[in-house]
């Protein structure tokens, strides 16, 4: 920017950006589905991985704990990247949307094993035996009496990792996802209002944030608290 | 033109990895400082800072870093102060990252029992004093494993620099692969260096941890 320009007097001015509201509503439905899709996706893996982790043989022990270590100290877009460019070498060529969902998942996956890894572990040992000396099977145990003190001990951890993942969902928007942060830029370049464009998309994802953590705490409270 | 992906490439690669760990330590840098604040405003008996803290860190861990990126690459300029990626890389991490090592070693100053105040203020030391002898020294063996933990979050996040221009491993790999035309190639390589950046971080937080749960 020129020194003439940055001693120019700059007012905001956001009526540009508001006008264009109906891009900027499509975005945030694909940030909620992309979000929706990987925190369902991602809990899945999540508790196969974590009974895997927890239940199975020394082989598969290995090859989750690896999943996970790899995935957590690799950046998410590199692992999009990785999906969305990387892939096509093989001849599989995905749309931006289902990479997206296929990077986040994997990515979500991999915390979520550790999270339910370590609900599942605070289950106290003795009240397994316990149920075991009562001639519950492994199968009764596990529905009796681990799942729902592990469930209320993972659920904290759980619900702020998927806020986080919900705010990581924009990076999707590097391979053209046309999500809320995506279409910051389309009415950037539009408006050149671009202070005023992402001051509103931030306010918009804070205000997904804080619903997404309300609606955490009320099936918390609904469900676990007695 | 498309060339091949070699061994020189892949020394490129690990020679831009220095510009990710500089911009780690100077985010890491500017976040400690800004989180130290926070995490000791967040625990004086002031109540409008405390909420000017809880505020503030709620506020940045509710919106994505890119967002933080953007808004500080475009908005300083409007505020008369021309930036660089650098700049705005350094200054938009640094906010970010104060926000969790403000949260992280609140929870460590926290976690101190309320009678070594007592025991502080009972010896006459002021409210400065009780922190810097009594509460600060005792709560870093605490906060030690996980700011570790949030290093290796940080060197992470450094990726998503590139999308302001700033050069660093990722960037250098988007270039690569354009370049090459071998991107699965590169972004493995790519994602080799972050780990073998970020795992042995990982192994020593966790080393740490074990350690504390041992002593206590």
């Amino acid at each position: 920017m020129s020194a003439g320009l940055t001693a120019m007097k700059y007012g905001l001015q956001f009526r540009d950006v508001f006008a264009a509201w109906e891009s900027i509503l499509d975005g945030v439905w694909i940030t909620l589905l992309l979000s929706l899709a990987a925190m369902v996706g991602g809990l899945l893996i999540g508790v196969l991985c974590a009974a895997g982790r927890t239940y199975g043989p020394a082989w598969l022990r290995r090859i989750i704990g690896a999943y996970v270590e790899i995935i957590r100290n690799t950046p998410l877009i590199v692992q999009l990247f990785l999906i969305f460019f990387g892939l096509p070498s093989f001849g599989l060529r995905l749309d931006g949307l289902t990479a997206a969902m296929i990077a986040l998942v994997i990515n979500l996956g991999a915390y979520t094993t550790e999270i339910v890894r370590a609900g599942l572990e605070a289950v106290p040992k003795a009240q397994v035996e316990a149920g075991h000396s009562l001639g519950l099977s492994g199968l009764q145990v596990f529905r009796y009496i681990v799942v729902f003190p592990a469930l209320k001990a993972m659920f904290p951890a759980l619900a702020s990792q998927f806020v986080l993942l919900m705010l990581a969902t924009s990076v999707a928007s590097q391979i053209s996802v046309q999500d809320l942060f995506h279409a910051a830029s389309i009415v950037q370049s539009r408006t050149f209002r671009d202070f005023e464009v992402y001051t509103v998309i931030g306010v918009l994802y804070l205000a997904l944030a804080i619903g997404f953590r309300g609606l955490f705490a009320l099936i918390y409270r609904l469900v676990f608290v007695r | 033109m498309i060339r091949e992906f070699g061994l020189i490439d892949v020394m490129y690669l690990i020679a831009a990895a220095r510009w990710t760990i500089a911009l780690t330590a100077v985010a890491f840098a500017g976040s400690a400082v800004l989180g130290l604040a926070l995490a000791i405003l967040r625990i004086l008996p002031i109540a409008p800072l405390r909420w000017f803290s809880a505020t503030y860190i709620q506020l940045v861990q509710g919106t994505p870093l890119l967002v933080w990126l953007f808004l500080i690459f475009f908005g300083l300029p409007l505020a008369g102060i021309s930036v660089n990626p650098w700049i705005a890389a350094a200054v938009a991490f640094s906010v970010y990252g104060s926000a969790f090592l403000g949260e992280i070693w609140r929870g460590a100053l926290t976690s101190i029992a309320r009678t070594q105040w007592e025991a502080g203020a009972s010896l006459g030391l002021s409210l400065a004093e009780q922190l810097r002898y009594v509460i600060i020294p005792q709560s870093i063996r605490i906060a030690i494993p996980p700011t570790v933990g949030f290093l290796v979050q940080l060197i992470k996040n450094t990726s998503l620099a590139a999308v302001i221009g700033f050069v660093e491993l990722t960037r250098e790999g988007q270039l690569t692969a354009a370049g090459t035309y071998k991107p699965f190639a590169v972004y493995i390589t790519v994602a080799c260096i972050y780990f073998a950046m970020c795992f042995p971080l990982t192994q020593w937080s966790r080393s740490l941890e074990r350690k504390l749960d041992v002593a206590r």
